[in-house]
C-alpha cells in the first residue's frame, strides 16, 4: 500500500479539529455541540492514529478504543443531561444557560 | 484690711456663680438686681475702705502682694493666683467697682422689663469679676485670664439680645478682631518666658532692663506684640472696626464695657508695662501716632453717625486713641489721669444716652429727635455735664484737667512733639464739634415726633437718677486731683500714681509756655461749641431762637449780609469735612478686612467641605470598584463564552509551550 | 495584680452586661455604668495613695507592675505597668466610659445587652492598651478594639453606618498591619543583636538599631498611630466615623480610642526610637500645624454638627502632636492636659449633640436655631464647652495649649506663631457653633424637652473636670512629668530641625538637657 504521509493525516486531524472547535463555539445548538464535540474527539483519534502508523506501534490504535469508550461514555452523560435541560427550559439553545453570570 | 483684696474680684465671682445657678429655680424678680448690684456696691465698698488704708499706711514698697493659690508648677515655670495691690490697680478697682456699681444701679431699673433680666446681671457681674482679675493680676497668665474673660463676657453682653442675627454678628465681630489681638499677645508673653524666665509682672521688668538694650530687636519684638494685643482690646487703629458695632448690646453693657473699663484694658497693660515699652522706643513711637491717627479719625466719623451710640463709640475710641497718645509719649500717669475721667463723663454719656432712647422708645437716630431738655431736664443737665467735660471745657470740668495734662505732656515729652500736639489739638476741637451736634440736636430745637409733644415721656427713677448724678459730680471734680503748674501747681494724682509709673521727663519749656498752650486748647475747645453751634443754625427751627439772643442775632446778620463766607464755609471747610468724614464712616477697615480676610476665608472653607484628601481615598476605593466592575465583566453568564475562553488558553499555553 | 483586675473587670462586666440584656435589658444599662464607674473609683484611690498629700510618690518607675508569661517561645509575656500617664489615661477612660453609658441611657433601643457588650470591652480594651508593657499584648489589645467599634457604628449608628464603619475598618486595620510588621521586625533585630528574642518593652528600649533600618521601623509604629491620632493627610476616617456613630461610640472615639494613638507616640515610638523620632520631630510638628488649622478651617465649614465637633477634634489632636514632637516638658505635659480636656470637652459636646439629635431628629445645622430660648440650660451648656473648645483661660484647653506653646516656641518660632493662630480659627468654628445652634430665632413650633436630670449630671461632671484642670493642673501634672521623661526628644546642636526652622536665638535650654534618658527620674532634675 502506499504510504500515507504523516503530514496529510495530522493536517487532516487538525481541520477536523478546527471544525469540531468552531462548531462548539459556534453553534447554539446543544445537540450539534455535542456531535461538534464529538468530531473533535474523533479528530484527536485520527491523530494518534497517524502518529501510530508513522512510529509503526499499535499504541496509537489501542489508545483510540480507549477514546471511544471515553467519547461514548461522555456523550450518553451529555444527551442525559441534555433531556434535562430540554424538559426544564423547553428550549436546547445554550444562551439559555446562562444563571451563573456575575 | 488689705487682705480682704482677694474679695474684691471674689464677690462679683459670687454674685455670677449664684445667678448662674440659681436663675434656674426662677429668682423673683427684685432678688436679682439686689445680687447682681449688690455684689459690686460691696467690692465697691471694700475697694474704698482698702483704698483708705492704703492711702493712710501704705505698706512697704508701696505695694501689696496676696497669693490667693498656687496655679501651677510645670517644670521651669510657677505660676501662682496672686493679686497685687498699687497705686495702678487701686486706681484701676476703684473706678471699676465704682462706677461699675453705679451702672448695675442704673441696670437695675434700665434692664427692669427686660425677660433676661437675671441673665443680664450674671454677665455683668462675670465681666466685673474678669476685670478685677486682669488689673489687680501680678503675672502675665492671670493678666491673660482677666483679658479674656472681659472679652468672653463683652461678646455674652454684645449679642445679649440674641433672637437677632445682627447682635450674634456684631458680637462675634467683636471677639474674633479681639482675638486677633490676644493671638499676637500670646506670642509676646511666650517671647517673654523664653527670654526672661518668668511671667512675674514685677520680677520681669527689672530683668528686661538688665538684659535688653534699649532699641534691640526682641525688646521692640515683644513691646510690638504687647502693643498689638492693647490695639485689639481698646479699639485703635487697625483693630477698631469692632467697636460701632459693639453698641447693638444693651446701654449699660456699652457704658460699663465700651466706655469705662475694657476698652481701658489695652491703656492699663501698656502702662503697667511700661518698663518693657520704655525699651522699644521705636514701639513707643508706634503707639503714639496709632493713638493720634485714631483720635483724629474716629472724631471725624464720629460726625456724621446718625445713631447717638455709634457717636459715643467713635467717641471714645477718639479718647482712647489720646491715652494711647499718651503712653506712646511717655506720659504714664497723663493717660491712667485721662482714663480715670473718661471712665466718669463716658459713662454717664452713655447712660444719659441710654435714658433718651429708652423715653423715645428705642429711638436710636438723633435726627428723629429734639427738645428733650424741657421734658428730661435731669437727663439734659447732666448729659450736658458729660459733654463738656468731654469737650474739655476750660477749668471747669474734669476732661480739661485730663486731656490739657495730656497735651502739655505730648508738646514738651522728648518722645512728643508739636506735630503730635497739633493732632491732639484738633483732635479736642473735633470733641466739642461733634458732641455739641448731639447735644443741640437731641436737647434743643423742637420735638421731632408729635406724640413726643403729646404725652410726655416717663421720668427716669430714682435708680437712674442717681447714677446719673454721682457721675455728674465727677465729671466735674474728678479732675481736681491733679491740677497744672499754671494753675495751681497741685500734682496730686500723678504723685500718687509716681510710686508704680515713672514722672515723665520733660524738655526744658519757655515760661508760659504752659498757660500758652491752655489757652489754645481752651481756644480749640470753645471754637468747636461755637461751631456746633452755628451748623445747627443750619438747620430750620433753631434759627428764629439764635436770632433772638443778641449774640447770636448778629452773627446772623453777619452771615446773611454776604460775606461770602456762606459760600467760603461750605466750599473750604464743609465739604471737604464731610466727604472726609463720611468716607471714615464706612469704616475702610471693615471693608477691608471683609474682602481681604472674612469672604476668602468663608470660600475657602466652602470648597473645602468635602475634604480634599478624603477625594484621595474615595478615589482609591472607587479605583477598586472600577477594576472589579471591569472584572466582573468577563462573568458574562454565556457557556460559549467560557468554552471560547478554555479554548483560547489552551491554544496559548500550548503554543509557548511549542515555540519555546 | 490590681493592674490584672483593671483589665478584666471591664470584660466581665461586658459578658454580664450581654447576659442581662437577654433577660432584662435595664440591668443591662445598669451592670454597665456599674463596672466603670468602680474602676474609676478604684484609679482615684490609686492615685491618692501614690501622689504627695495622702500616700508617698513612688520612687521607682512604675506606681504598679505585673509580668504573667503568656507564650515564653516567643518572648511574650503578659505584662502590665502603670505609671502617671497610664493612670490619667486609664481614669479618662473609666470616666467618659460612665459618661457615654449614661448619655446612651434613653438612646438605644434595640440589642441592649450586645451594645453595652460592645462599649464595655472597647473599655477593656483601651485599658489594656494603655497598661501594656509588652509590644505583643499592646499589638492585641489595639486590634481587639476595632470589632466592637465597629459594631457599634455599623449596627447602631445613623444613615451612613455601614460606609463610615467599613472607613475606620480598613483605615484602623491597614495602620494595624504597619505596626504588627514593624513590631515584629524590631523583635527580630533585637533578637539578632542581644540573643534574646522578647517584645518586653522595658527590654527593647535602647536596643542598637541601624539609623535607616529604625526610621523604617518607626515609620510603621508611627503609621499606626497617625491613623489613631489623627494626623492629617489620614485622618479622613474620622469625619464619618464620628458623625455616623450612636453617642456613646461618638464619645468614646473622640475621647478614647484618638489618645490611644496619641499614647503610642508617647509611650512607644518617641522611647523606642530616639534618633529617628528627632529627626522626623520637624515633619511631624508641620503636619500637627497644618492639622490644627485645616481641622479648624473644615469645622467652620461643616454643616452637619457631630462633623463638625469631628474636625474640631482633628485641630485639637494637631495641638497634641506638635507637643509630643516639640518634644521637652512643657510641650509634652501640654500635651497630656490637652489630651485630658479634650476628652472632657468634645465628650460633652458628643452628648450635646446626641441630645440635640434624639430630639429634633436631625443633625443639621440649618435646621437648628434659636435653641436658647427653649433649651436655655443645654445652651448655657453648649456654650461652656464651645469656649473650652476655643481655649478660653480658666478652662482645661488654655492650659494644655498654653504648655504646648510655650515648649513649641522654645524649639520653633514659626510652628509656635502659625499654632497660635489656631486660637483664632477655633474663635471662629466655635462661635459659629453657638451663634447657629442657639442664637437667632426659634422657628420651631411647640417645645423641645430641655436637658433632664441625667444629662444634667452628666454634663454638669464634665464642666466641673474642664474648670478644675483649668484653675488647679497641679494633680495632674505632678502625675504625668516624672512619666514623661522618657519621652523628650532632647534639641541637641546638631539636630536637623536648625536648618529647617529658625529656633528663639536666645532660648534658653531646657535644665538636664545633657543627660542620658533617664529609666528613673534622678532626684533634683524636676523643681
Amino acid at each position: 500500500m502506499a504510504e500515507v504521509p504523516v503530514e496529510h493525516g495530522l493536517i487532516l486531524a487538525a481541520i477536523l479539529f478546527a471544525l469540531g472547535l468552531t462548531g462548539v463555539l459556534v453553534r447554539r445548538n446543544l445537540l450539534f455541540i455535542l456531535l461538534s464535540l464529538e468530531v473533535m474527539i474523533n479528530a484527536a483519534g485520527v491523530a494518534f492514529i497517524t502518529a501510530g502508523s508513522r512510529w509503526a506501534q499499535p499504541d496509537g490504535q489501542i489508545l483510540f478504543l480507549f477514546i471511544l469508550a471515553v467519547a461514548a461514555a461522555e456523550v450518553s452523560i451529555g444527551l442525559a443531561l441534555v433531556l434535562l435541560f430540554h424538559r426544564s427550559r423547553k428550549s436546547l439553545s445554550v444562551d439559555d444557560a446562562i444563571g451563573m453570570r456575575g | 484690711m488689705l487682705s480682704l483684696l482677694w474679695l474684691v474680684p471674689a464677690i462679683p465671682l459670687a454674685g455670677f456663680a449664684a445667678l448662674a445657678l440659681l436663675g434656674n429655680f426662677r429668682l423673683p424678680r427684685a432678688v436679682t438686681p439686689i445680687v447682681g448690684a449688690g455684689s459690686v456696691g460691696l467690692s465697691a465698698l471694700l475697694t474704698v475702705l482698702i483704698g483708705a488704708q492704703y492711702l493712710a499706711s501704705p505698706p512697704a514698697g508701696s505695694a501689696y502682694t496676696q497669693t490667693v493659690w498656687n496655679w501651677m508648677a510645670a517644670g521651669g515655670l510657677t505660676l501662682a493666683v496672686a493679686f497685687r495691690l498699687d497705686a495702678l490697680s487701686l486706681t484701676m478697682i476703684f473706678v471699676v467697682t465704682f462706677v461699675g456699681f453705679l451702672i448695675h444701679l442704673y441696670s437695675a431699673e434700665h434692664m427692669a422689663r427686660d425677660e433676661g433680666y437675671n441673665r443680664f446681671f450674671a454677665y455683668m457681674n462675670l465681666f466685673v469679676a474678669a476685670m478685677l482679675v486682669l488689673v489687680l493680676a501680678d503675672n502675665l497668665l492671670l493678666l491673660y485670664l482677666g483679658w479674656e474673660g472681659v472679652g468672653l463676657c463683652s461678646y455674652l453682653l454684645i449679642g445679649f439680645w440674641y433672637r437677632e442675627e445682627a447682635n450674634g454678628r456684631a458680637a462675634r465681630k467683636a471677639f474674633l478682631v479681639t482675638r486677633v489681638g490676644d493671638a499676637a499677645l500670646a506670642v509676646g508673653m511666650f517671647l517673654i518666658f523664653v527670654q526672661l524666665g518668668t511671667w512675674n509682672i514685677q520680677d520681669l521688668m527689672p530683668r528686661a532692663a538688665a538684659q535688653w538694650t534699649a532699641g534691640s530687636a526682641v525688646a521692640l519684638l515683644a513691646a510690638a506684640l504687647l502693643l498689638a494685643g492693647a490695639l485689639g482690646k481698646s479699639a485703635q487703629l487697625p483693630l477698631q472696626v469692632w467697636l460701632p458695632d459693639a453698641m447693638a448690646g444693651p446701654t449699660p453693657v456699652s457704658a460699663l464695657i465700651h466706655a469705662a473699663t475694657m476698652v481701658t484694658a489695652g491703656v492699663y497693660l501698656i502702662a503697667r508695662m511700661h518698663v518693657l515699652f520704655s525699651l522699644a522706643p521705636a514701639v513707643m513711637l508706634a503707639a503714639a501716632v496709632i493713638g493720634a491717627a485714631t483720635l483724629l479719625l474716629a472724631g471725624l466719623s464720629a460726625l456724621v453717625q446718625r445713631d447717638i451710640k455709634r457717636v459715643l463709640a467713635y467717641s471714645t475710641m477718639s479718647q482712647v486713641g489720646y491715652m494711647f497718645l499718651a503712653l506712646g509719649a511717655g506720659a504714664w500717669s497723663a493717660a491712667i489721669f485721662h482714663f480715670w475721667t473718661h471712665a466718669f463723663f463716658k459713662a454717664l454719656l452713655f447712660l444719659g444716652a441710654g435714658v433718651v432712647i429708652q423715653s423715645l422708645d428705642e429711638e436710636h437716630d438723633i435726627f428723629r429727635m429734639g427738645g428733650l431738655r424741657k421734658t428730661q431736664p435731669l437727663t439734659f443737665w447732666t448729659f450736658l455735664i458729660g459733654a463738656c467735660s468731654l469737650s474739655a471745657l476750660p477749668l471747669l470740668t474734669a476732661g480739661f484737667y485730663s486731656k490739657d495734662k495730656i497735651l502739655w505732656d505730648v508738646w514738651s515729652s522728648p518722645a512728643g512733639g508739636p506735630v503730635l500736639w497739633a493732632a491732639g489739638l484738633a483732635g479736642a476741637f473735633l470733641t466739642s464739634l461733634y458732641i455739641f451736634r448731639v447735644v443741640f440736636r437731641v436737647f434743643f430745637g423742637a420735638p421731632f415726633a408729635k406724640t413726643q409733644e403729646s404725652s410726655p415721656p416717663n421720668q427716669p427713677g430714682i435708680r437712674v437718677r442717681i447714677p446719673l448724678l454721682v457721675l455728674a459730680v465727677f465729671s466735674i471734680g474728678a479732675g481736681f486731683v491733679e491740677l497744672p503748674e499754671a494753675l495751681g501747681n497741685m500734682p496730686a494724682f500723678s504723685d500718687f500714681l509716681s510710686t508704680t509709673l515713672p514722672a515723665l521727663t520733660v524738655m526744658a519749656a519757655a515760661p508760659g509756655s504752659e498757660v500758652f498752650l491752655e489757652i489754645d486748647a481752651a481756644a480749640a475747645v470753645l471754637f468747636g461749641m461755637l461751631l456746633a453751634y452755628v451748623f445747627f443754625l443750619r438747620r430750620p427751627g433753631l434759627s428764629d431762637r439764635m436770632a433772638r439772643t443778641p449774640a447770636g442775632n448778629a452773627i446772623h446778620r453777619f452771615w446773611s449780609a454776604g460775606w461770602g463766607f456762606d459760600w467760603l464755609y461750605e466750599t473750604v471747610i464743609v465739604h471737604p469735612y464731610v466727604r472726609l468724614a463720611a468716607r471714615n464712616k464706612n469704616d475702610v477697615f471693615d471693608r477691608l478686612v471683609d474682602r481681604l480676610v472674612t469672604r476668602p476665608y468663608t470660600w475657602l472653607a466652602r470648597i473645602s467641605r468635602g475634604d480634599f484628601f478624603d477625594r484621595i481615598f474615595s478615589w482609591i476605593a472607587d479605583l477598586n470598584a472600577g477594576i472589579s466592575r471591569a472584572l466582573g465583566a468577563l462573568q458574562s453568564g454565556y457557556v460559549r463564552w467560557y468554552a471560547a475562553g478554555i479554548a483560547a488558553g489552551a491554544i496559548i499555553l500550548i503554543a509557548m509551550a511549542v515555540l519555546q | 495584680m490590681i493592674l490584672f483586675f483593671l483589665v478584666l473587670w471591664l470584660m466581665a462586666g461586658a459578658f454580664l452586661a450581654w447576659l442581662a440584656g437577654r433577660w432584662r435589658p435595664a440591668l443591662s444599662r445598669w451592670i454597665s455604668i456599674f463596672f466603670p464607674a468602680v474602676q474609676a473609683i478604684v484609679l482615684v484611690v490609686l492615685w491618692l495613695q501614690n501622689s504627695a498629700p495622702f500616700g508617698a510618690v513612688p520612687a521607682g518607675r512604675w506606681w504598679a507592675e505585673a509580668n504573667q508569661p503568656w507564650i515564653p517561645q516567643l518572648g511574650a509575656a503578659f505584662h502590665f505597668g502603670l505609671d502617671g500617664l497610664s493612670l490619667v489615661l486609664c481614669l479618662l477612660t473609666a470616666a467618659l466610659g460612665t459618661f457615654s453609658v449614661a448619655a446612651s441611657w434613653k438612646g438605644i433601643s434595640e440589642r441592649i445587652g450586645f451594645f453595652h457588650f460592645n462599649v464595655l470591652w472597647v473599655l477593656a480594651a483601651l485599658t489594656g492598651i494603655f497598661l501594656s508593657l509588652d509590644l505583643l499584648l499592646f499589638y492585641f489589645f489595639w486590634e481587639m478594639i476595632l470589632i466592637p467599634l465597629y459594631l457599634l457604628i455599623a449596627v447602631w449608628g445613623h444613615e451612613n453606618r455601614h460606609y463610615a464603619a467599613l472607613k475606620f475598618f480598613i483605615f484602623t486595620q491597614a495602620g494595624g498591619l504597619f505596626l504588627l510588621l514593624a513590631t515584629v521586625g524590631l523583635y527580630w533585630i533585637h533578637g539578632q543583636a542581644t540573643g534574646i528574642y522578647t517584645f518586653d518593652y522595658m527590654q527593647l528600649i535602647g536596643t542598637a538599631i541601624p539609623a535607616q533600618t529604625a526610621f523604617w521601623l518607626m515609620l510603621g509604629f508611627g503609621l499606626a498611630y497617625a491613623v489613631k491620632l489623627p494626623v492629617v493627610p489620614i485622618h479622613t476616617w474620622l469625619p464619618d466615623a464620628h458623625a455616623e456613630a450612636p453617642t456613646a461610640g461618638s464619645v468614646i472615639l473622640a475621647g478614647l480610642v484618638l489618645k490611644a494613638g496619641a499614647y503610642g507616640f508617647l509611650r512607644f515610638l518617641i522611647p523606642l526610637f530616639p534618633d529617628s523620632a528627632r529627626a522626623v520631630a520637624p515633619w511631624a510638628m508641620a503636619l500637627g500645624v497644618v492639622g490644627i488649622l485645616y481641622g479648624a478651617l473644615l469645622a467652620f465649614a461643616q454643616t452637619d454638627l457631630k462633623r463638625m465637633i469631628a474636625y474640631t477634634s482633628v485641630s485639637h489632636m494637631g495641638f497634641v502632636l506638635l507637643g509630643a514632637f516639640a518634644g521637652n516638658a512643657f510641650a509634652l505635659q501640654g500635651a497630656v492636659v490637652i489630651i485630658i480636656s479634650h476628652g472632657l470637652s468634645t465628650g460633652a459636646l458628643f452628648i450635646l449633640a446626641g441630645a440635640l439629635q434624639d430630639r429634633l431628629h436631625t443633625r443639621d445645622l440649618k435646621n437648628m436655631g434659636g435653641l436658647w430660648s427653649v433649651m436655655p440650660r443645654m445652651g448655657g451648656f453648649g456654650l461652656f464647652f464651645a469656649l473650652a473648645s476655643l481655649g478660653l483661660p480658666g478652662l482645661g484647653n488654655f492650659i494644655g495649649e498654653l504648655l504646648v506653646l510655650l515648649g513649641t516656641f522654645q524649639v520653633s518660632v514659626p510652628a509656635a506663631v502659625f499654632a497660635t493662630l489656631g486660637f483664632i480659627a477655633a474663635t471662629v468654628y466655635s462661635l459659629w457653633l453657638v451663634q447657629r445652634v442657639f442664637a437667632g430665632k426659634y422657628a420651631g413650633d411647640g417645645k423641645a424637652a430641655d436637658l433632664d436630670a441625667r444629662e444634667f449630671l452628666v454634663l454638669g461632671a464634665q464642666a466641673l473636670g474642664l474648670l478644675w484642670l483649668g484653675l488647679y493642673p497641679q494633680p495632674v501634672l505632678d502625675a504625668v512629668r516624672p512619666a514623661l521623661v522618657n519621652s523628650e526628644i532632647r534639641v541637641s546642636e546638631s539636630c536637623p530641625q536648625d536648618k529647617l526652622f529658625l529656633s528663639a536665638s536666645a532660648a534658653p535650654m531646657h535644665p538636664g538637657d545633657d543627660d542620658p534618658p533617664a529609666i528613673l527620674p534622678a532626684p533634683g532634675i524636676w523643681p
